[in-house]
């Protein structure tokens, strides 16, 4: 195989801190309200007859799973603009510059990270301080299948509301034809997240199997742990200019 | 003296308000006020509003009405004509408003033609028009002609003075079922043919004849056009989803559903969310003014609502299922059966590739040399922190 001799010597490794505990606390939470809202969305579609007889004031199980629904709703809402904020004001590893391939460095490293990971056609050491930035480019992805499923679900919650925020979206509705179409397409919108995680979860199993370097301890700690004699060697590298790297 | 009968027989046509109209009639002024009152309770005015009515009506004079009829079934008028209510009909359609209808016209043929040639021409710029039907915009219109010319073209001449458009029933707000896919006429709502005109989306298959009558007696009350959702249906009537007013509801969100149209859950009155109903997703007055004098409305009688205010409701079927089919992906095809399939697919390639890592990169992975447990730095024999504070 092509790859080089590994080294006889143990590595030394730097250890980094990559995410700072707001984004930590974002993406937990985050997934949490991904798991909440993607059950009760479902509950809601397709209720299952857990209650068949009865009289109706006896009970409100579908009630109370719409209204998780909605309360999860705000919560993640507000989390998410959380971590807008926070690309802005957060280490460089959570700048919101990482997240679009604008820099030609940028969309190699895509396309690197597609043929070594993804593909396997080519077989060379790749670590990442950050994300790798097709996993950022994933992620912006997703940040625009969150502000759609934001902005169609408070759109259909408008009517049952009157708060102003829902009402922000009723744009939405004659958009997609109305309340019937939208909800469609919000259904649709929750595989994205179930398809998402698989994918998220198990790339984050392969990268911490292969590589070593503790990503999957990374989303708990904040700790990454680079070589200091490979690649990634932990020089605090980010995409842009102008913020140090981690002093080392 | 002179009678207000008199008067009305006598005067100008124009010039009589419509309590003149309707006492000449022989409504009393008793029924008068009662149809006020009733009208103002739909429109959801309040007491001060049944004045408003009253004294609109008592002074105004006749709106001149064109009303048009193009691909549709008529049930709009339909609708309209057996209103429970005897002066809906008889008084606000039959003798006062309508200067030209196809249906109801007593004229046919040329005279017709003239009879509508006069009114856009005498009353331009102050005539309200109400058309019933989508037009059809394929092959330059041939699939809607009266009287030699294309809907198409008889709807933009008569727009053009129009003071105010309303909308009839889902063919003119939104294409009904001549314009589910694929749509082979190109039939078109009323809105997205004119523009430039104010229109008032009176939505339904048909609409509910209380809220037709309401949305005339809001234009003749108040002179102007009422306030409208973003789909451009009066609030007054499409401001609540058919869901928020049913009387099933305590049965939704208590999670008792029918299960299937003979089960014992049916019989009871139990929500009929699963078996398709769109109550959710449509704005509709029929939980609350209900139809036929409020005698009933479909889910009253067993049946789900399928959504026949909403525009393209035939796409959003089928009416018996919960979740429809996507749109674009052929029938029978939801979102879950899409949603599957792709996450099947992912499982699929992540275990392929969890496979295809082992063989590809088994250099990479697993021990190192100089990282096995023999190579670890030996452990201290004595834990300082076990100690007991010995140490320090
Ligand atoms: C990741 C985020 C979300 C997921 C996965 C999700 C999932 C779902 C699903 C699967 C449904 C059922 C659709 C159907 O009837 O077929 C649903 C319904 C709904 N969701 Fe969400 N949703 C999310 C976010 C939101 C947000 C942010 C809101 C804002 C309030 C919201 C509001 C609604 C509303 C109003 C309904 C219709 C419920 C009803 O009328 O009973 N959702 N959601
Ligand atoms: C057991 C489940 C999960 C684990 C173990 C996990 C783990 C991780 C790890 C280790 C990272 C950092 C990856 C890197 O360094 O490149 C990460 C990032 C991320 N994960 Fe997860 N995750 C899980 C579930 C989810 C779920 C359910 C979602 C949302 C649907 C999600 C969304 C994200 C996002 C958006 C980021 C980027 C964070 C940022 O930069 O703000 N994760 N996850
Ligand atoms: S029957 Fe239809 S409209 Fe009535 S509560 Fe059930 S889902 Fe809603």
């Amino acid at each position: 195989m092509n790859t080089p001799a590994p080294s006889s010597r143990p590595h030394t490794f730097q250890r980094i801190y990559v995410w700072e505990l707001p984004v930590r606390f974002y993406h937990w939470l985050n997934a949490l309200c991904i798991l909440v809202l993607t059950v009760t969305g479902f509950l809601i579609a397709n209720p299952p007859a857990i209650n068949t007889a009865g009289e109706a004031s006896f009970s409100y199980w579908f009630g109370w799973t719409r209204f998780i629904h909605f309360a999860t709703a705000y919560v993640f809402v507000f989390n998410f603009a959380f971590r807008i904020y926070w690309g802005f004001v957060g280490n460089q590893y959570a700048d919101w510059k990482n997240f679009l391939p604008l820099r030609l460095a940028q969309f190699r490293e895509v396309r690197s990270v597609l043929r070594v990971d993804i593909l396997q056609s080519l077989n060379r050491p790749l670590a990442a301080v950050g994300h790798n930035a097709l996993a950022y480019l994933t992620y912006f992805v997703m940040f625009l299948v969150f502000l759609f499923q934001v902005a169609s679900g408070f759109a259909m919650y408008a009517n049952m509301s009157d708060a102003w925020f829902p009402h922000l979206f009723t744009w939405m509705l004659p958009l997609f034809g109305g309340d019937a179409g939208l909800r469609h397409w919000h259904h649709l919108a929750t595989w994205f997240f179930v398809i998402f995680t698989v994918i998220h979860v198990y790339l984050v199993f392969y990268h911490d199997y292969v590589e070593g370097h503790g990503v999957l301890s990374s989303m708990a700690g904040g700790w990454k742990f680079l070589p200091k004699d490979g690649p990634g060697k932990g020089d605090g590298r980010s995409w842009f200019s102008g913020k140090p790297g981690p002093k080392a | 003296m002179e009678t207000i009968a008199d008067r009305a027989t006598r005067v100008d046509h124009d010039q009589v308000t419509v309590y003149e109209q309707l006492t000449a009639r022989g409504v009393s002024r008793r029924d008068f006020l009662k149809f006020c009152g009733w009208m103002s309770a739909c429109m959801g005015l309040g007491a001060d509003g049944i004045a408003q009515v009253v004294h609109a009506l008592e002074t105004k004079t006749r709106i001149p009405v064109v009303w048009m009829h193009f691909q549709e079934c008529t049930c709009c008028s339909e609708s309209f004509i057996r209103s429970s209510h005897p002066i809906v009909a008889d008084i606000l359609l039959d003798k006062i408003s309508l200067d030209y209808t196809e249906t109801l016209l007593a004229a046919s043929g040329h005279q017709a033609e003239q009879c509508l040639q006069d009114t856009i021409r005498k009353y331009k710029g102050e005539y309200l028009l109400c058309i019933e039907g989508s037009v059809p915009l394929a092959e330059d219109g041939v699939y809607c002609c009266i009287g030699g010319k294309s809907a198409k073209d008889i709807v933009a001449e008569v727009a053009a003075g129009a003071k105010a458009i309303i909308a009839w029933g889902n063919c003119a707000c939104s294409g009904c079922v001549q314009a589910a896919k694929p749509n082979p006429t190109a039939a078109t709502p009323v809105h997205k043919v004119i523009s430039g005109k104010p229109i008032i989306n009176v939505q339904g298959c048909p609409p509910i004849a209380e809220v037709m009558a309401g949305v005339l007696v809001h234009l003749l009350t108040f002179d102007r056009i009422p306030q409208l959702d973003a789909q451009g249906r009066p609030k007054a009537f499409y401001s609540r989803r058919v869901h928020d007013t049913c009387y099933r509801r305590p049965n939704y969100d208590a999670g008792l559903f029918v299960e299937s149209f003979d089960d014992d859950n049916a019989r009871k009155g139990y929500c009929l969310y699963k078996m398709g109903c769109k109550g959710p997703t449509t704005y509709n007055s029929c939980g609350t003014i209900r139809w036929n004098g409020g005698v009933s409305f479909p889910i009253q009688s067993g049946h789900g609502c399928i959504g026949c205010s909403e525009s393209n409701f035939w796409d959003n079927g089928p009416f018996y299922e919960r979740l429809g089919n996507f749109p674009g992906f052929g029938i029978e095809t939801t979102a879950d059966k899409i949603g599957l399939a792709v996450g099947a697919a992912t499982v699929a390639g992540a275990a392929a590739h969890a496979v295809l890592t082992n063989i590809r990169k088994h250099h990479e992975i697993g021990e190192q040399p100089g990282e096995s447990a023999a190579d670890a730095p030996p452990t201290p024999a004595i834990d300082p922190h076990n100690q007991g504070g010995n140490q320090s």
